[in-house]
């Protein structure tokens, strides 16, 4: 048990840090899909394929770096499928994020019994690069003590709002999903705009994957992204599909999700499935409190086809 | 007032073709990924089916899976037709589970006949509110249901966890689980020594009634009505709202009453984590099914012989059982592909007034 509020303090930060960074990687990954018009369930089944993938990478490369790769590569071929199969087939988008899902569940659980021994892994982790100076100081020095993928989701968030809001690409990506007749119109490829989006989507969501398997836990197992893509989904939607405000809906979560393994970890008498069912209640409470204060961008979920492309 | 009844032989053809190549399409896909195991896909498969179609007690047990496939898949098609994704069968299943277990726990002492009807009611009744949750925040505060229903899922079983861990845990139980509901309570079993429950005669009966109401009366057309097209629907003067929230709550009661099922007809008691995923696959088998209440049994059926005979074909061919699951999700791949290619052979551009929500597959 922890008495020292330093340490406590500490501990609590780097807890809530290491469980938002799966759920914002899916996010901000959602966040690109759905500013470009198309709906992404499929984030819980691309976030487990990334953990997988990871594992499957490490394990037989002995590298976590082609862990991360593969992660990325896996997730990018599943934005892809969505892709592919919303845009080019028109598909409806729930139906192909699901089918996504469920076959995710299935592949993995039966590729991790088939490769791995009772389908569960220890796998390597990435280490944490201490940057000097900022990572001696008293409590938020865990914020510098990190590993490669949580300073490039920091560095992303930034990146991705400028991009979004500041170029002529994020303009193309945004109108696309607002109004794609006139995008079209004006000479933007619709169909190569939401192709990419969602590529880049599935991608994001494997690096999330990726940092679940080989940062976080340590290890691969069957079902372990847990609803974690649908709670991005719920942060994406509190955060108004904006990077900064949905990562910041992320934390939140992960706030949430430390706090509710503290109460576990201090005894409190709580029974523990409130506290499991407290990052979701959240999530739930977080919707109904912001309901009609958000709108989705205006061409969310429907298909768009050429006049005449027949 | 009733409704002529008029069948379209083409698109009946159609329907009944292409989700036949969805599921032969995973097969074979199941298949190669044995194959890349080093099992024989041949092997297994005839292992699979001869235990669960074949044989006394797989095929027993067969109908006691298909029974909550068949029911959850019922509630998901409803709320289907009317432009709804009911993804929440697992939670509701959950709470039906519940609701069953309290009636037949708690209410005693009275003839069976009042009892079981009134056990299925309490299953239906909760299932139905946590459904009703959904279609309410849809209505009345914009939250789609689609993730408004995952969300409950995790509420749901966390809550059934909590009381068979705490208030309704058996006295002296070595695992979390309620105390048996009484005999009067019970569903009956109908091939003798097998676990096969008169559960599926229930889901038979709800099948044949919801085609009914589907073919015949004007609160049918009405439901079909709000899921094509809401906007007009309010035009003609139907209660939309009203409407969805109804489909989302008989939705949520009849993934209710697949939890009634296990809990009252094949366990007598309340576990910990019982719904075992098959909310997700009512979710694949309704959508299979395309809006036929007759087509939810028959997938209904496959998907229970699947996971009937998968224990079987995992210890004579070496192939995990999870293949199964794998096998399922590329199902609904391959008969949302299917969908796709259909829509695009028909040519029609598709319309820009519908979400994408109320444009289920019909």
């Amino acid at each position: 048990m922890i008495t020292d509020p330093v340490a406590f303090a500490t501990d609590y930060l780097d807890a809530s840090l290491r469980l938002s960074v799966p759920l914002a990687f899916a996010a901000l990954g959602g966040l690109l899909s759905e500013r470009s018009g198309v709906l992404n369930i499929g984030l819980e089944g691309m976030l487990l394929t990334g953990a997988f993938a990871a594992a499957v990478g490490a394990v037989f490369s002995g590298s976590v770096w082609l862990g991360v790769l593969a992660a990325a590569i896996a997730g990018s071929g599943l934005g892809f499928l969505h892709a592919y199969l919303c845009v080019n087939l028109f598909v409806n988008q729930l139906v192909s994020g699901l089918a996504i899902n469920l076959t995710a569940a299935g592949l993995t659980a039966y590729g991790a019994r088939i490769l791995f021994d009772s389908g569960t892994v220890e796998l390597p982790r990435l280490t944490a690069i201490a940057l000097p100076g900022l990572s001696r100081l008293p409590v938020i020095g865990v914020l510098f003590d990190q590993n490669v993928l949580f300073y490039g989701l920091v560095g992303l968030i930034p990146a991705l709002t400028y991009l979004l809001f500041h170029t002529h690409w994020g303009l193309s990506l945004r109108a696309v999903g607002e109004y794609p007749r006139a995008a079209d119109t004006a000479g933007i490829s619709v169909f190569q705009v939401r192709h990419l989006s969602v590529v880049f989507s599935g991608c994001l969501s494997g690096l999330g994957g990726a940092y679940l398997a080989l940062a976080h836990v340590g290890f691969f197992t069957e079902g372990m992204s847990a609803g974690k893509g649908f709670i991005a989904l719920a942060a994406l939607i509190f955060g108004r599909w904006h990077p900064v405000y949905a990562s910041l809906a992320c934390l939140l979560f992960g706030v949430t999700e430390a706090l509710q393994l503290r109460i576990q970890a201090f005894n409190l008498d709580i029974p523990y499935q409130f506290l499991a069912m407290l990052p979701y209640a959240v999530a739930l409470l977080a919707l109904i409190g912001l309901a009609g204060k958000s709108s989705p961008p205006a061409a969310l979920g429907i298909p768009y086809q050429k006049e005449n492309a027949r | 007032m009733l409704r002529r009844l008029s069948v379209q032989w083409q698109p009946l053809l159609l329907a009944t073709v292409s989700p036949l190549l969805a599921v032969l399409a995973a097969l074979l896909v199941g298949a190669l990924l044995m194959g890349i195991a080093g099992a024989n896909p041949v092997q297994a498969y005839a292992a699979l089916f001869q235990e669960s179609l074949l044989t006394y007690f797989g095929f027993g047990n067969t109908l006691t899976k298909m029974t909550p496939l068949l029911l959850a898949g019922l509630g998901v098609l409803v709320a289907l037709r009317a432009g709804l994704f009911n993804l929440g069968g697992e939670g509701q299943i959950y709470l039906g589970g519940l609701g069953s277990l309290l009636v037949g726990l708690y209410l005693q002492g009275m003839p069976g006949w009042i009892h079981l009807p009134l056990t299925l009611l309490g299953g239906f009744a909760l299932g139905g509110l946590w459904g009703a949750i959904a279609g309410y925040l849809k209505v009345a505060r914009g939250l789609n249901e689609v993730l408004t229903t995952l969300l409950l899922n995790y509420v749901a079983q966390n809550l059934v966890g909590y009381l068979v861990n705490g208030p309704l845990i058996e006295p002296g139980a070595p695992s979390p689980y309620s105390p048996l509901v009484a005999e009067t309570a019970r569903l009956p079993k109908f091939l003798p020594q097998s676990q096969a429950h008169m559960g599926i005669f229930l889901g038979l009966a709800l099948a044949l009634l919801l085609l009914t109401i589907f073919s015949v009366t004007t609160l049918g057309y009405q439901v079909d009505a709000v899921g094509q097209n809401p906007i007009a629907a309010r035009y003609a003067g139907i209660p939309v709202k009203r409407t969805l929230v109804g489909a989302m709550a008989v939705s949520g009661g009849l993934a209710g009453l697949a939890g009634s099922a296990e809990v009252i007809g094949l366990k007598y008691r309340l576990f910990e984590n019982f719904a075992g995923g098959y909310g997700f696959d009512a979710i694949a088998i309704a959508l299979l099914s395309r809006g036929s209440p007759l087509a939810v049994v028959l997938t209904a059926f496959f998907f229970g012989a699947l996971r009937s005979g998968a224990n079987v074909m995992q210890r004579s061919a070496g192939v995990p059982v999870t293949i199964v699951s794998a096998i399922q999700g590329l199902t609904l791949l391959f008969i949302a592909i299917s969908l796709a290619l259909e829509f695009k052979a028909r040519a029609a551009p598709p319309s820009k007034s519908t979400q994408s929500t109320a444009a289920a597959p019909p």
